[in-house]
C-alpha cells in the first residue's frame, strides 16, 4: 500500500478522472461566466463585447444591493439559528427520554424537496384558507397579516421555513459531534463537580468548535446563494421585497433576457460568497483544533 | 439476516430494471425507424382539462396516420413553461414543436434564428381558414413564425348568485361597477378574485381602464413609442386601480397569490367576480369535472365603460393567444412542420366542439351545437371594435419586467401613480 501512495504517477492517474471533471464541470462554467458577464447578450442571438459595463451598472443598481440586503438578513437569520439548533442538540445529545424520537422529528423537513416544502407553507401562509390565519382569526385577530403580499413581511415570512427546512441537517451535525466527545472526559468533570451549564459551556463546546465553525460557514454561504423556497413562494415579489441575489440574477437573465447583465449578478455572487468564507475562517480562527 | 436478504433483493431488483430499461431503448433505436417529434407544450390536465384532451387526442389521431413517428410530449404550466422554454433556447436545445406567444415575445427567439418561418406551411390554404389579423400577430418582417391557437376576449366573468343574493345587477358604467364593489366589500364578499403573484393577472385590470378611460389606442401608442407613457389617462387608469384596491375589490393578499389560487377563489364561490381570458371557457361550459350548477351561475359582462372616457364598450383585451412554432434547428423540421399543420387544421374543429375554446380559425357556429355561453363570448369577439394585445407581450422581455413589477407595486400601492408612469416612461424610452 505504501508502495502505490508514494508512486506519483499513480496518484496522478488516480486524482485525474475527479480533477478533470470538476474543472470541467465548475471551473470552466465560473470562468465563462464572468466572460459572459462582460457581453450584451440576451442569451439567444449574437454578443456584443461590452467591457465592464454590466459590472459598473451592477455597483449602482439600487435593485442589486436590495436583494443583496436580503441574502444578507438571510445569512445573519441563519447564523443566529444555528445557536438554537445547538441548544437542542446538546439537550438532545444529553441522556434525556425520547432523545431518538426528537431527533428523527427535527431531520424529517430535511426529508422533503423543497418544492413541497414551498407548497405546504403556501397553504400555511394562505390569506384566508391558511391554518396560520384561521388560528390567528379563532384567538381573535380581526386584521390577520397578508403574509407573503405584504411586502414588509414577506421576507420574513420565507425565512421561517427556510430555517425550518434545515433545522434537522445542523441538529444531527452537532449531534454528531457531541456524541464524539468521549464520556471519560464529561465523567471525569462530573467527578470533579463541574454543573450541567458548565460542562456544556467549557467542555463540550470548545471541543467540537471545529464543527461549528464548518456549519457557520455552511449556513451563511447557503444562505447568500439561497434560492429555491423563494423562487417557488414568491417569486421574489411583491416587487422586490423577498428578491434575494440568486433570484434577482435568474430574473434578469431568463425573465428579463439579459444574459450578460445575469451573468454578471452570478460572478459578483460568487466573490461575494468567497469573501465572506474567508472572512468568516479569519474571525473564527483558533491557534489550534481541539485534541482528545 | 433479514437485513441482509431486503438489501439483496433491493440489488438485484436494481439491476433487473437497469436491464429492462436499458433493453426497451435500445429497442427503439435499433428496432424500427421511428423519428421522434418533441413537442412542449403549456396545457396540463389539471389545469386545461379540455385542451389538453384534446391535444392528446390529436397526436394520437397524428401517430395513427403516420405510423413511422412518435410524439414525445412534454407539459409545464405558464409560469414554468415561460422560464424553461428561455433556458432551453439559451442551451440551444429548443423542443421541434412548442408554444410561443406573439409580437415583442416573439422577437428575441426570432432574431436569434431559432424559430422557423411557416409560411410554406400557410400556403396552400390554411391561411386562409385564420381570422383576419391573428397569424399577422406572429409575423416579423414579412415572415410569420408561429400559427396560433386561440383567439381570446378577457370578459369579467360573473357568479349570479352571489349578484343576486345582494340585488346587484351587471354593470354598464364604471360607477355601477364600483357600486357594486362596495355593496359586496361591505358584505364581506370577496367582490374580485384575483392572483397578482403571477403579474400580467393585474395588467389586465389595468388595460381595460387605460382603454376606457384613454381610448383604445393610447397604452398601444406609448409602447410602440408614437405617444407616451405620461399620458394623463394612463396616470388616471393607476389611480383608478388604487382607489379599487382601496375599496378592498380585490381578495385578500392577492399579491402573493397565484393566478391558480387566485381562480380558485372565484370557483369555490367565494368571490364574485373574475377577469380573465376567455381560454377559461371550457371551466364554464363543457368541463365534465366541474359541477353544471357551479357552470349554470357563472355568467360574464364586458368591462364597464368610464364615465367621460373615450372608450368604447366594445372594445376588448386580448388578441391570439399561444401559437405553434417549430424549431429552426429541429432534424425533423419537415415532419414537425407537417404535424403543426395537421395540429392547427384538427384544432380549428375539435377545439370547438370538444371543448368549448375559441381557435384562432374561423367557426362556423351554425354546424355545431354549443353552449349559449360560448355562442355569446364568439358573437361579442366577431362584433369587437378593437383588440389590445396584453401588455406584457406587446414589450419586449426588460421592459416587460418593470411593467409587471410596477403593475404589482401599484396594486400594493407601493408606488404612486406618479411614479408609475414615470417610471414606465423611462424604461419605454431606454430602449
Amino acid at each position: 500500500m505504501n508502495n502505490v501512495m508514494s508512486n506519483k504517477k499513480i496518484i496522478a492517474i488516480y486524482v485525474l478522472p475527479a480533477l478533470v471533471l470538476i474543472l470541467a464541470l465548475i471551473y470552466v462554467p465560473i470562468v465563462l461566466t464572468g466572460y459572459y458577464g462582460l457581453m450584451k447578450w440576451d442569451g439567444i442571438g449574437k454578443m456584443d463585447f461590452i467591457g465592464l459595463t454590466n459590472y459598473t451598472t451592477l455597483i449602482k443598481d439600487p435593485k442589486f444591493w436590495g436583494s443583496a440586503y436580503h441574502s444578507f438578513l438571510l445569512a445573519l437569520f441563519s447564523a443566529i439559528s444555528l445557536i438554537g439548533y445547538l441548544l437542542i442538540s446538546i439537550i438532545l445529545a444529553g441522556k434525556i427520554k425520547g432523545a431518538d424520537f426528537f431527533r428523527k422529528i427535527y431531520l424529517i423537513p430535511m426529508l422533503l424537496a423543497s418544492v413541497a416544502i414551498a407548497q405546504l407553507w403556501l397553504k400555511i401562509y394562505h390569506p384566508t384558507n391558511g391554518i396560520l390565519n384561521n388560528l390567528l382569526t379563532s384567538l381573535g385577530v380581526e386584521n390577520t397579516p397578508e403574509w407573503l403580499a405584504d411586502p414588509k413581511i414577506a421576507l420574513f415570512a420565507i425565512f421561517i421555513p427556510i430555517i425550518w427546512q434545515y433545522a434537522g441537517f445542523y441538529i444531527l451535525i452537532y449531534y454528531a459531534a457531541l456524541k464524539n466527545i468521549p464520556e471519560t472526559l464529561i465523567e471525569a468533570a462530573k467527578i470533579d463537580g463541574a454543573s450541567a451549564w458548565q460542562i456544556a459551556v467549557k467542555i463540550k463546546l470548545p471541543l467540537i468548535m471545529n464543527v461549528i465553525k464548518v456549519t457557520i460557514v455552511l449556513a451563511v454561504v447557503g444562505s447568500l446563494k439561497y434560492f429555491d423556497l423563494i423562487y417557488v413562494m414568491t417569486g421574489g415579489g411583491p416587487n422586490g421585497s423577498s428578491e434575494v441575489m440568486a433570484s434577482y440574477m435568474y430574473h434578469q437573465a431568463f425573465r428579463g433576457f439579459d444574459f450578460g447583465y445575469g451573468s454578471a449578478i452570478g460572478f459578483f455572487l460568487l466573490i461575494i460568497c468567497l469573501v465572506v468564507t474567508w472572512v468568516i475562517t479569519k474571525l473564527t480562527a483558533s491557534d489550534e483544533d481541539a485534541n482528545y | 439476516m433479514n437485513k441482509k436478504a431486503h438489501t439483496l433483493l433491493l440489488a438485484l431488483m436494481l439491476a433487473v430494471f437497469s436491464i429492462l430499461t436499458g433493453c426497451s431503448s435500445s429497442e427503439e433505436t435499433n428496432g424500427d425507424t421511428k423519428k421522434t417529434i418533441k413537442f412542449m407544450h403549456l396545457w396540463p390536465a389539471g389545469s386545461a382539462k379540455q385542451q389538453n384532451k384534446i391535444l392528446t387526442d390529436i397526436i394520437k389521431q397524428y401517430e395513427t396516420d403516420h405510423k413511422d413517428i412518435k410524439v414525445e410530449v412534454e407539459v409545464l404550466d405558464n409560469e414554468q413553461y415561460k422560464n424553461k422554454i428561455k433556458v432551453l433556447s439559451s442551451s440551444n436545445e429548443l423542443p421541434d414543436v412548442g408554444f410561443t406567444w406573439a409580437a415583442g415575445y416573439l422577437e428575441p427567439f426570432v432574431k436569434g434564428e431559432l424559430f422557423a418561418p411557416l409560411d410554406d406551411v400557410l400556403d396552400g390554404g390554411l391561411k386562409e381558414s385564420f381570422v383576419a389579423g391573428t397569424t399577422e400577430a406572429y409575423a416579423i418582417e414579412g415572415k410569420t413564425y408561429g400559427l396560433p391557437l386561440e383567439l381570446n376576449i378577457a370578459p369579467i366573468y360573473y357568479n349570479k348568485s352571489i349578484f343576486a343574493k345582494y340585488n346587484l345587477e351587471v354593470p354598464e358604467t364604471y360607477e355601477e361597477f364600483e357600486t357594486i364593489v362596495k355593496t359586496l366589500a361591505a358584505k364581506g364578499v370577496a367582490p374580485i378574485a384575483l392572483g397578482n403573484k403571477d403579474r400580467w393577472t393585474g395588467s389586465l385590470w389595468y388595460m381595460y381602464l387605460a382603454d376606457r378611460i384613454g381610448g383604445s389606442e393610447v397604452l398601444t401608442k406609448a409602447i410602440d413609442r408614437t405617444g407616451s407613457f405620461e399620458d394623463p389617462a394612463l396616470k388616471t387608469a393607476a389611480e383608478k386601480i388604487q382607489n379599487l384596491v382601496d375599496e378592498k375589490g380585490f381578495i385578500k393578499g392577492f399579491n402573493g397569490l397565484s393566478n391558480d389560487e387566485g381562480k380558485s377563489e372565484f370557483m369555490n364561490e367565494k368571490a364574485a367576480m373574475y377577469l380573465m381570458g376567455s381560454w377559461e371557457l371550457p371551466n364554464f361550459t363543457t368541463n365534465e369535472e366541474i359541477a353544471q350548477e357551479f357552470k349554470d351561475n357563472i355568467g360574464y359582462f364586458k368591462f364597464p365603460v368610464v364615465e367621460g372616457g373615450k372608450g368604447d364598450i366594445n372594445s376588448w383585451v386580448g388578441g391570439p393567444g399561444v401559437g405553434m412554432f417549430v424549431s429552426e434547428n429541429s432534424k425533423v423540421k419537415d415532419d414537425a412542420k407537417d404535424f403543426v399543420k395537421f395540429f392547427v387544421e384538427k384544432w380549428g374543429e375539435q377545439s370547438v366542439t370538444d371543448a368549448g375554446v375559441i381557435p384562432a380559425t374561423k367557426v362556423d357556429t351554425a354546424k355545431v351545437d354549443l353552449p349559449k355561453f360560448y355562442i355569446d363570448v364568439l358573437t361579442d369577439l366577431n362584433n369587437a371594435s378593437n383588440l389590445t394585445l396584453f401588455a406584457d407581450v406587446q414589450m419586449s422581455a426588460s421592459v416587460a419586467e418593470t411593467h409587471l413589477n410596477l403593475i404589482q407595486s401599484l396594486f400594493g400601492k407601493e408606488v404612486t401613480p406618479d411614479d408609475y408612469v414615470k417610471q414606465h416612461e423611462e424604461a419605454l424610452s431606454k430602449e
